[in-house]
């Protein structure tokens, strides 16, 4: 039985601009590494609000500080966000970051910390977060139709049942939900070594076709600049060399499977930056997950579908990560952190389309608001890619 | 019961899907694009998601998966041998 997705629909929270999101969180979001300690004082005083702490916004430049806006305005604008308070250490980047999320329509308010200092700042950040909570506590959800959702796939910890099950899965489900008009995302940049003639293949066009090689080739001219070995333990990790996988070449053509057989290449992307129509689109990015999946956040996308092998755990604070597996021994090992065990595959006892529909199936309960296993255990990995170092 | 995957016919080597497997052991093969089986004898003990070559391999020689060039041989490797990061490398970096 295949799953009827022409008139599927999912109940979600429809934004000020249009887009709709599945989840509907208050978000306090720091500029800089400084301004953590009074995004999470906030948090902490606002039940319902959540901090996204993380590392840097200081000395960035270039490029560099370009990605770190995207990013920061990305996850900001993404429709599972209700409202944001952004905290920074002055008040001029802060603004650009207020800037660049109001564009979307939603409530958004800025606060410098310079010539307030962290208690003032706590204070007048606090009484705005309370009122953005209790406003956002009485959003509902309502229909909206399956193309609605946009949908992103990384995997991670893979080994070589990623391949032959969980990557599979996605690429089944991706074929179907294609057809439909949807939005749909994939990426990792240097985990298509060895395959990149397959997804060049795939291009809609030469146009799309240039612009995936060149950013192909971009990422490999990067690591032949800074590699000291053939890579081997960082890519493929030594996790994924624990569970079987031996060359990139070989984990490359596991990961591509996420992208079926049927969808094509419409568009590409650099890091962080949204689609503009609906389709499948590759997305420049890190093979590190918590950087990938925080890049597809950034990007617009509302749920991920995350196949794992060797069981990697990871969330995002803003995106339900859906963890789907085809090892019966992470299946059993490592339960509490998987959605869909698909490890029937591997036995005969499921069929690929069955696969396929039990991902989809569990999808559409995630986007109606049950919480995925990362959600539950609290994963919430916020990892900015970096390009280089601060000047 | 399937002891191991293959993804193509046309593949030198194919996954262990079971725990356990040790020298020796009769194993059951399913190929899955052809839908076929295929019967074997493991060479090593052999963990879960850990390959095995379907074919004996030669230093030198292409390895093949998914029916496309996965790396070389760097060391010998016997049909129902072990086959990994031991014996294997990546052609790319």
């Amino acid at each position: 039985m295949t799953m009827e997705l022409a008139n599927a629909t999912f109940r979600g929270y429809r934004r000020e601009n249009g887009r709709v999101g599945v989840r509907n969180h208050v978000i306090i979001l720091p500029v800089d590494d400084l301004s953590n300690a009074a995004s999470e004082a906030v948090a902490n005083n606002i039940k319902g609000a959540m901090a996204i702490p993380h590392p840097y916004g200081r000395l960035q430049f270039g490029e560099d500080l370009e990605l770190h806006f995207r990013t920061l305005i990305g996850t900001g604008a993404n429709p599972n966000v209700a409202a944001v308070v952004v905290i920074g250490i002055e008040e001029g980047w802060t603004q650009r970051i207020v800037d660049g999320i109001a564009k979307t329509g939603k409530p958004v308010t800025g606060y410098g910390i310079e010539l307030h200092g962290d208690h003032e700042t706590v204070m007048r950040a606090s009484k705005t977060a309370r009122e953005y909570v209790q406003w956002a506590s009485e959003l509902a959800r309502e229909d909206a139709p399956l193309k609605e959702l946009w949908v992103s796939t990384k995997c991670g910890e893979s080994d070589t049942t990623s391949g032959c099950g969980a990557n599979p899965t996605v690429g089944n489900a991706f074929d179907k939900m294609y057809k439909h008009d949807t939005t749909l995302l994939f990426g990792e940049t240097s985990e298509i070594t060895g395959g990149e003639h397959l997804v060049a293949e795939r291009c809609r066009d030469d146009q799309v076709r240039e612009r995936f090689m060149f950013m192909f080739n971009r990422y490999q001219d990067m690591i032949d600049r800074y590699k000291t070995s053939d890579l081997s333990e960082s890519q493929p990790t030594k996790g994924n060399i624990a569970g079987g996988l031996t060359t990139i070449e070989e984990k490359a053509l596991g990961n591509i499977q996420k992208i079926g057989r049927e969808c094509l290449v419409d568009g590409v992307l650099d890091k962080a930056e949204a689609p503009t129509h609906p389709g499948l689109w590759f997305m420049d990015s890190s093979s590190a997950a918590a950087e990938m999946v925080t890049l597809c956040a950034a990007a617009g996308f509302v749920v991920h579908f995350f196949p794992t092998g060797q069981g990697n755990i990871i969330g995002n604070p803003v995106i339900p990560v859906i963890k789907l597996c085809a090892n019966p021994r992470t299946v059993r090992t490592m339960g509490e952190h998987m959605d869909v065990d698909v490890s029937g595959l591997l036995r005969k006892e499921l069929t690929p389309d069955e696969a396929g529909d039990a991902l989809l199936d569990m999808m559409l309960r995630t986007a109606n608001g049950r919480l995925t296993a990362a959600e539950a255990l609290g994963h919430r990995e916020f990892v900015l890619t970096r390009l280089y170092e601060s000047a | 019961m399937i002891d191991f995957v293959v993804h193509d016919e046309g593949d030198s080597v194919g996954v262990v899907v079971v725990e356990g497997v040790t020298a020796g052991q009769e194993l059951t093969g399913w190929i899955m694009d052809q839908d076929s089986e295929i019967k074997f004898t493991a060479a090593s003990d052999i963990p879960i998601g850990h390959k095995l070559a379907i074919t004996p391999l030669k230093n030198g020689d292409t390895v093949i998966k998914y029916g496309v060039d996965i790396g070389r041989v760097v060391a010998d490797i016997e049909m129902g041998e072990h086959a990994h990061v031991h014996n294997i490398k990546t052609k790319r970096w």
